[in-house]
């Protein structure tokens, strides 16, 4: 069986650069790294906040933050590591808000190892996500990743959608590699199981088709 | 191998970071128990249908917006320890970019 072939990094030569001009002043060199990375904060800032508003704010402050924080940019790690650290906090943060009666944490854990094991074992229709409208697939997939806990998502739009490496995901949320990996299967098995109701093969059965 | 074991594993076996011998188990395992094999099938679908779905895309004239407001915020906060000193030349937001 084939397995994930994980997205090949966009080349960063001139990203050094950038940062460099940008911690001396240029702004121009600092809008070129907003214009590199601005869906992607988004896009994880969505995920994490399910909020459009909240996540047009994460864009904001993430990026201004970096800005004022530029001389505090080692450059251990690469640039967009450190920026994606910055949206999730500020992501969490703005959660954290709005869910007052809730402990949003990438700390919070998982109760049982149950709550992710495959309760239904159904083999899938060829190219499920053509049985939908690219609308309706887009609703289907917001929904069932909202289902997720705060801090499952986090890791699965970081490693999953992102591209992150589990080292690099492990460096931005502040988690070792075993927590990363943990609620990376966690995620990806409870994401499978929702899935299942919309995707599985329907040839003898009820339902859409 | 049992399918616990296999499951335990199956994150390792997607992103194939794990050892030729563990990797062969696990692909023994595939060949004779359909249960795992459909997990993984569509483990491995539900990451793919994720990673091509353009969830959240950023719309042109919301990036558009935001990204000015984000380098008006820095221009004001000229002063801030990652920014210019107060008497360093900023170049207009629309000149040719440092390359």
């Amino acid at each position: 069986m084939g397995t994930i072939q994980p997205k090949v990094a966009e080349p960063v030569g001139d990203e050094l650069a950038l940062v460099h001009a940008a911690k001396a002043g240029d702004i121009s060199a600092f809008e070129e790294l907003v214009r590199r990375y601005d869906r992607n904060v988004f896009r994880i800032a969505q995920h994490i906040t399910q909020n459009r508003e909240d996540a047009e704010d994460v864009v904001q402050d993430a990026f201004l933050k970096a800005y004022q924080n530029l001389a505090n940019f080692q450059e251990q790690s690469k640039f967009y590591t450190w920026l994606v650290r910055i949206a999730v906090n500020e992501a969490l943060m703005r959660l954290r808000r709005r869910r007052p009666e809730r402990m949003v944490s990438l700390d919070e854990d998982i109760k049982t190892e149950e709550d992710s094991m495959p309760r239904e074992v159904a083999d899938w229709a060829p190219n499920p996500e053509q049985l939908y409208s690219q609308g309706e697939l887009k609703e289907i997939l917001g929904k069932t990743v909202q289902g997720l806990p705060p801090s499952f998502r986090t890791v699965f739009v970081l490693r999953d959608v992102e591209g992150l490496s589990t080292e690099e995901t492990a460096d931005a949320l502040d988690l070792s590699i075993p927590a990363v990996k943990s609620r990376l299967l966690r995620a990806r098995l409870q994401l499978r199981e929702r899935l299942n109701k919309y995707f599985k093969n329907r040839t003898g059965g009820d339902g859409k088709q | 191998m049992t399918c616990s074991d296999f499951l335990k594993e199956l994150t390792d076996y997607l992103d194939e970071s794990m050892d030729a011998q563990t990797r062969a188990e696990l692909e023994d395992h595939l060949q004779w128990c359909h249960n795992c094999y459909v997990v993984c099938n569509t483990t491995k679908m539900t990451i793919e249908i994720y990673r091509d779905s353009h969830l959240y895309e950023l719309p042109d004239d919301l990036r558009t917006r935001l990204r000015s407001a984000i380098i008006t915020k820095c221009q004001c906060h000229e002063d801030s320890p990652g920014a210019a000193p107060p008497n360093a030349e900023v170049r207009p937001i629309d000149s040719p970019k440092t390359k």
